[in-house]
């Protein structure tokens, strides 16, 4: 067993930690208070290579490990949150279920230009009725007599929503058969019927792109259906497995931002005539959140290692990665704040903002209760982890 | 032209915390990078490369044990190949034996052009690449801000004090590159992964038939005083300006 990274891994970290502190990192607090999504790093994030991480070379990846692309999503969250899911849904959810599912065809069509950023991608799951439960999908797709498919519905809080250039969408051709009656498509922007709804207002993360997808008889064309009629919820089950990996990395990279700028706070902050890491009751704070962070990153890397060795189903380790980073998150955030008093519960400084961005990793791609069910099925099922 | 040899440094990070342990300057736990010097050296190569100015771009680097990691930075960016001087066997050399080394280094290759950064910012000597012109027998500039190259004469800037000084010289020759010149990229993650496979040559002491020995000994470390802390003066604005002026005069001695 080895816990040491390799050499790229850490020549990745460093270019990525680079790209994220000097691109980034300007005008960070702007972006955050307008809303403003960053489309305008997206050419240089393709160019570096980050949109293809882990896709095939041959489809214009870059054919790198998964724990390449956990410490890509960690080192652009841990300066910009925003941008980290940006690369993660357009990575996990948008080309991911193409690279699992698609035909060569497809792969050639779509994949190509997803991995090497020419496009970006976005993935429809959600409604506004089935959220955890998939089985309320209402979109309707319906074959017509060229045998192409006609979509009506909608599908609320999708990232990289409207900037997207593809999204795999997913919808019920036969509702007798619940789950198993959904199919996936590949959907591309300007399709006729097809248009935006709201953008939604966050919470955090607000340098994220988050929006309603709405269908009016959009006709698919039969070769964009992915894998087969009824498969649609395998698809989505199967993308969220590994998509889940970008969000723990997500959440991971919110902790390690956080924690850092708290670090360095406790120790420039005077009271009582010295800095407050003087202080057993700060250094116990930094304790437990260098810690925390610690045994999260270890999850994450190891679900991302599963994930590239594709030799057992990477469900269980991706939930329990993603259910104890996004707690982490929270609780170094939270923490991180604690530690800059007053101070840090105003704009003046990051931590409030890494306060408001963690919350989200604990709900989307699987609420942390959904995470549970996945892990307590597997021990129930197959008893203790070992 | 034909190919370019770019000599790089490893060095600790800017941020890292100097400590001194046994004498020496400790590498315990220190990051490690491409001088930040050499990055325009290598940009600079590369650029020339790219605009179809160079075939091959070759790095040399004189270095212990982990500078491969630095050469394979360089060849992240983009550079073809590499040659590691492993000194890790010598101890503690001077900038003499290093521009000794470097020279014989670049030799083994064939070379029109050879960059470096103007200063490595541990020991800031800036006296290696240039030495190895020496030893070379070539030409050299320090601290350029502007390269280009007409068939076998190459045209430079570099700043002087009040100016920019612009020479013409027949390569093949050394330069030395200033903060300026370019923007360094980054590797990008294609870059990263071929990197691995492209071919980076070990050379030892041995191979390269040096016979120098250093001209200077460091006898000590240490490190900079700490800083003294400050003093607050308090009371009526009229008397604490006056004490100041007395102290900036007489114990600051600065007016």
């Amino acid at each position: 067993m080895n816990f040491n990274l390799t050499e790229d891994h850490n020549m990745i970290r460093d270019m990525v930690r680079s790209f994220a502190e000097t691109e980034l990192a300007p005008g960070i607090e702007e972006r955050d208070e307008e809303e403003h999504f960053g489309i305008e790093f997206w050419p240089k994030a393709a160019e570096l290579g980050l949109a293809g991480v882990t896709f095939p070379e041959e489809y214009n990846g870059i054919g790198a490990d998964y724990i390449s692309y956990a410490i890509t999503v960690e080192e652009l969250s841990r300066v910009d949150p925003s941008f980290g899911v940006t690369i993660s849904a357009h990575s996990s959810l948008g080309a991911n279920p193409i690279n699992m599912f698609g035909t060569p065809a497809q792969k050639e069509k779509y994949l190509s230009k997803l991995a090497s950023g020419e496009h970006m991608g976005a993935f429809g799951l959600t409604e506004s009725n089935a959220g955890t439960d998939a089985s309320g999908t209402k979109t309707t797709a319906v074959k017509n007599a060229d045998g192409d498919y006609v979509v009506n519905g909608s599908k609320v809080f999708i990232t990289n929503g409207y900037y997207a250039d593809t999204y795999v969408i997913t919808a019920q051709m036969d509702k007798e058969k619940g789950n198993k009656g959904i199919a996936a498509f590949i959907l591309e922007k300007g399709t006729p019927g097809f248009s935006f709804g709201k953008k939604e207002k966050k919470m955090g993360i607000r340098s994220s792109a988050t929006y309603e997808l709405v269908f009016e008889d959009v006709v698919i064309p039969k070769e964009n259906l992915l894998a087969e009629e009824g498969q649609g919820f395998k698809v989505a089950m199967q993308t969220l497995d590994y998509g889940r990996i970008g969000i723990a990395s997500q959440a991971l990279g919110i902790a390690q931002g956080a924690f850092e700028n708290a670090l360095k706070y406790s120790q420039e902050r005077i009271q009582f005539g010295q800095p407050i890491s003087n202080f057993q009751v700060t250094q116990f704070k930094l304790a437990d959140m260098a810690m925390k962070i610690d045994a999260a990153r270890l999850l994450v890397y190891r679900a991302a290692f599963v994930a590239s060795e594709h030799k057992v189903p990477v469900s269980y380790y991706a939930a329990a990665a993603k259910c104890i980073a996004s707690e982490v998150a929270n609780e170094v955030a939270r923490e991180a704040v604690q530690i800059y008093g007053g101070y840090g519960y105003t704009r003046e400084y990051p931590v409030e903002r890494f306060l408001r961005d963690a919350k989200i990793t604990e709900i989307y791609e699987g609420t942390s209760e959904v995470q549970r069910m996945v892990v307590s099925s597997k021990v129930l099922k197959d008893g203790p982890v070992l | 032209m034909g190919n370019i040899v770019v000599a790089i440094k490893q060095v600790f990070d800017t941020e890292a915390v100097i400590a001194i342990s046994g004498g020496k300057i400790s590498d315990q736990g220190v990051k490690l990078v491409v001088n930040p010097f050499d990055e325009f050296a290598i940009e600079e190569a590369l650029k020339i490369k790219e605009a179809g100015g160079a075939d091959e771009v070759t790095i040399v680097s004189v270095g212990g044990e982990k500078a491969p990691e630095a050469i394979r930075t360089a060849l992240a960016m983009g550079a073809d190949k590499g040659i590691h001087v492993d000194i890790s066997s010598l101890g503690v050399i001077d900038e003499f034996v290093a521009a000794e080394y470097l020279a014989k280094a670049i030799a083994t290759v064939p070379y029109d052009l050879v960059l470096a950064g103007r200063i490595a910012i541990d020991d800031g000597s800036s006296q290696v690449a240039v030495r190895a012109a020496e030893v070379l027998g070539i030409p050299s500039v320090s601290s350029i801000l502007k390269l280009d190259i007409a068939g076998s004469t190459a045209t430079v800037s570099r700043e002087i004090d009040g100016g920019t000084e612009t020479i013409e010289i027949p390569i093949p020759a050394l330069f030395t590159a200033q903060k300026g010149l370019n923007e360094p990229r980054l590797p990008s993650m294609m870059g990263i992964m071929k990197a691995k496979k492209k071919d980076l040559t070990v050379l030892t002491p041995a191979d390269l038939g040096v016979d120098a020995t250093a001209k200077s000994n460091v006898l000590e470390y240490s490190l900079p005083p700490a800083r003294a802390a400050g003093k607050k003066l308090t009371g009526e604005a009229a008397d604490t300006a006056a004490e100041l002026a007395k102290l900036l005069r007489e114990e600051a001695k600065v007016i």
